[in-house]
């Protein structure tokens, strides 16, 4: 599914990624784990195409296509999401109009008719059930207004609309507090599919008591140094990131 | 402060041609075209040096040579299809209920191509036809402030064409009213158009007023309108400007208002016409008067937008509200200033403003000033300007979800119009400039 090879990258000239190798196949869930500044939220930026910015070397493959050629909506037609670890608030852009234009800009990149208003509805309420989404933040401006929690659970709400083959969860844990935190890991286990893979960046290891990763990395400074099952995050909890990075 | 008359020779034009009026053209109005004329050449058009007119150039509308005749075949068959085709294409098609139309062509009403509403109480006449009516004796002229506008009083010494619309008390008319301002212009022509529209008590009505401009001439538009909204009438008055380079208009609207009365105005300029000035003053005469303006304007090209409003607050406890909100694209150039006054005797007045301005090009220019000025010592009175760019990162957070560029800026604009196209109380209005702007957006 993904394949990242010897990935550099920076911002004006400050290389925050360097040479960073990643194996993600369909159906596992990943969790990168690292110290402060060590490049997890560039990587998912890199990803997902964010124009600052810049790639220096390597390649980014998803399913054979080369995403770092892509501008950042083909990548998503492409099915890759993004799970913002700050979403932004658009006021006047209402959140269900904005879902379904992205949904059916997304079909029609993908040579499908798109949805009907019925369609639509019906598969919008079926999701929000799913990931537990309150009806009436559905019809909102995005994200305006909603309290941290909401809006995780928004982006939550747009990955099990739109379906996409990789999801990057960029610090979605981060100031949830334990109810959130069940509600989001509970809709993302919903979502979990052999079709589909996940890669969660994460500062802690709680997260991941909810959602058990297949494998965790270990980012620091720009590099993944070392990798494991899902009992590395346990120790990581316990030792720090130290005994890591100081050799 | 003023342009130097050598380099207008329309100054001079302007002079003779109201010589030549003045000599034979003898009615009730003549005292008040001397007096506008008087004012004129006093005043001479605005340079830049005139605070009023400092972003605002004038000078190339100015001494341009204009064919000031384009008024007098303006009805001729072939003009008259003319403007029919043009009605067809151009027509606001959405309407599910009816509509009414008054157009005209090069200011020239065209009974032809109107539709006017048959409802007892309502008086429409071309303006110069309307002498005789006790409300345009009572009104015409009352209103307008010509000694400090120089073009409002040209208008007033010299203009042939216009409206005159009156409804008798109690009077609603039951659709919105078109008013369709097609120009005819092969050569560079100056059209002068005065409108008078007065509302008697507890009447409502709306108005929507739209531009059709065919040909390849330099038009200059100078539009002058008095509006008087008597105790508990409502006006609803829509102005969207939307034509091609060689539109140049300066127009000047004033209002008087009576006691709980309503007056809204909403201008919406799109890509389009070179050169536009809207100059907007209410005078809130009584207390307990409402009123709102909004503004939506939408730049593009070398385009110039100019919107001036003025608000007088005179009497206790009255309310104003302007929201003016734009976006400016290529190399275009914005100019908002609105001015509240409250008098010393308008105590417990509330007046609001805004301006919020989006600058969508490196080479595109806006210039806000927000004044007031407060005599009153119990109001609430507030005014706030934003200049801005489009959010990056909330465009990227629409792209990351699959969304194109063009559809997510689309998206963001429509967004930042929405305070004032949601003010629109026409549906089919609201969604028809909704179509505009996603239109303008496209391809860029």
């Amino acid at each position: 599914m993904l394949s990242i090879k010897n990935l550099h990258a920076g911002v004006e000239g400050k290389e925050i990624l360097k040479g960073l190798n990643l194996e993600v196949k369909a159906g596992e869930v990943h969790a990168i784990m690292g110290p402060n500044g060590a490049g997890k939220s560039s990587l998912a930026s890199v990803l997902a195409g964010k124009e600052q910015y810049e790639v220096t070397n390597g390649t980014a493959m998803l399913d054979g296509k080369d995403l770092l050629e892509m501008a950042p909506e083909d990548r998503a037609r492409e099915g890759l999401f993004l799970a913002f670890q700050y979403p932004i608030e658009i006021p006047g852009v209402s959140n269900i109009n904005f879902l379904k234009t992205a949904m059916n800009e997304i079909r029609e990149y993908r040579g499908l008719a798109p949805l009907t208003a019925k369609e639509f509805l019906q598969r919008s309420r079926e999701k929000q059930e799913l990931v537990e989404f309150d009806a009436k933040l559905v019809n909102r401006s995005l994200n305006e207004g909603f309290s941290g929690g909401e809006k995780k659970r928004n982006e939550i709400f747009q990955l099990a609309m739109l379906d996409p083959k990789l999801s990057i969860l960029d610090e979605t844990d981060s100031g949830l507090d334990i109810d959130a935190l069940r509600i989001v890991s509970r809709g993302v286990n919903k979502l979990r599919s052999k079709d589909n893979a996940f890669i969660l960046i994460t500062h802690y290891q709680r997260l991941l008591d909810y959602i058990v990763p297949d494998f965790v990395h270990v980012l620091a400074d720009g590099k993944i140094v070392k990798s494991g099952g899902k009992e590395l995050a346990l120790e990581l909890e316990e030792k720090g990131y130290d005994w890591l990075t100081n050799n | 402060m003023i342009t130097k008359q050598l380099e207008a020779p329309l100054f001079d034009t302007m002079q003779s041609r109201y010589d030549m009026l003045r000599l034979n053209q003898k009615d009730s109005i003549s005292e008040y075209r001397a007096e506008a004329m008087e004012a004129f050449t006093r005043l001479g058009f605005p340079s830049v040096k005139n605070e009023e007119w400092r972003f605002t150039n004038v000078l190339p509308i100015i001494k341009k040579e204009y064919d000031l005749n384009s008024n007098i075949d303006a009805l001729s068959t072939i003009n008259i299809e003319k403007a029919s085709t043009l009605l067809e294409k151009h027509f606001i098609t959405n309407f599910k209920e009816k509509v009414y139309k008054i157009v005209s062509i090069n200011g020239v009403y065209c009974a032809a191509l109107s539709q006017l509403p048959q409802q007892e109480g309502f008086f429409f006449s071309p303006i110069l036809k309307a002498k005789d009516h006790p409300n345009f004796k009572k009104n015409f002229g009352k209103v307008l402030n010509i000694k400090e506008n120089a073009f409002a009083a040209l208008n007033s010494a010299t203009f042939q064409n216009g409206a005159f619309i009156s409804l008798d008390k109690n009077v609603i008319i039951d659709a919105p009213i078109h008013f369709i301002k097609i120009i005819l212009a092969d050569n560079n022509a100056l059209i002068q158009k005065r409108d008078l529209f007065v509302l008697d008590k507890f009447a409502e009505m709306n108005i929507i007023e739209s531009y059709i401009k065919e040909g390849t001439g330099d038009v200059f538009l100078n539009i002058a309108s008095e509006v008087v909204v008597a105790e508990q009438a409502q006006f609803n008055h829509y102005d969207l400007q939307k034509s091609d380079e060689h539109l140049h208009i300066i127009q000047r609207t004033e209002a008087q208002q009576s006691k709980h009365s309503n007056y809204r105005n909403y201008v919406f300029t799109l890509p389009g016409a070179g050169f536009v000035r809207n100059n907007l003053s209410l005078h809130l005469d009584d207390a307990e008067i409402e009123t709102h303006l909004y503004g939506l304007y939408l730049s593009a090209n070398e385009q110039l937008i100019d919107n001036h409003t003025e608000v007088h607050h005179k009497f206790p406890r009255g309310e104003s509200n302007q929201l003016y909100k734009g976006i400016m694209m290529d190399k275009s150039k914005a100019v908002f200033n609105g001015k509240i006054y409250v008098y010393q005797d308008a105590q417990k007045t509330n007046a609001f403003q805004q301006s919020n301005n989006i600058l969508f090009s490196q080479n595109a220019t806006v210039n806000a000033k927000p004044q007031l000025e407060i005599f009153a010592d119990d109001v609430k009175c507030s005014h706030g300007t934003t200049i801005g760019q489009l959010d990056q990162n909330a465009l990227f957070y629409l792209k990351s979800r699959g969304m194109s560029e063009t559809k997510a800026k689309e998206m963001m604009v429509k967004a930042f119009a929405f305070d004032v196209v949601e003010k629109i109380e026409i549906s089919e209005l609201k969604t028809y400039i909704g179509h505009l702007i996603a239109e303008e957006m496209e391809n860029r």
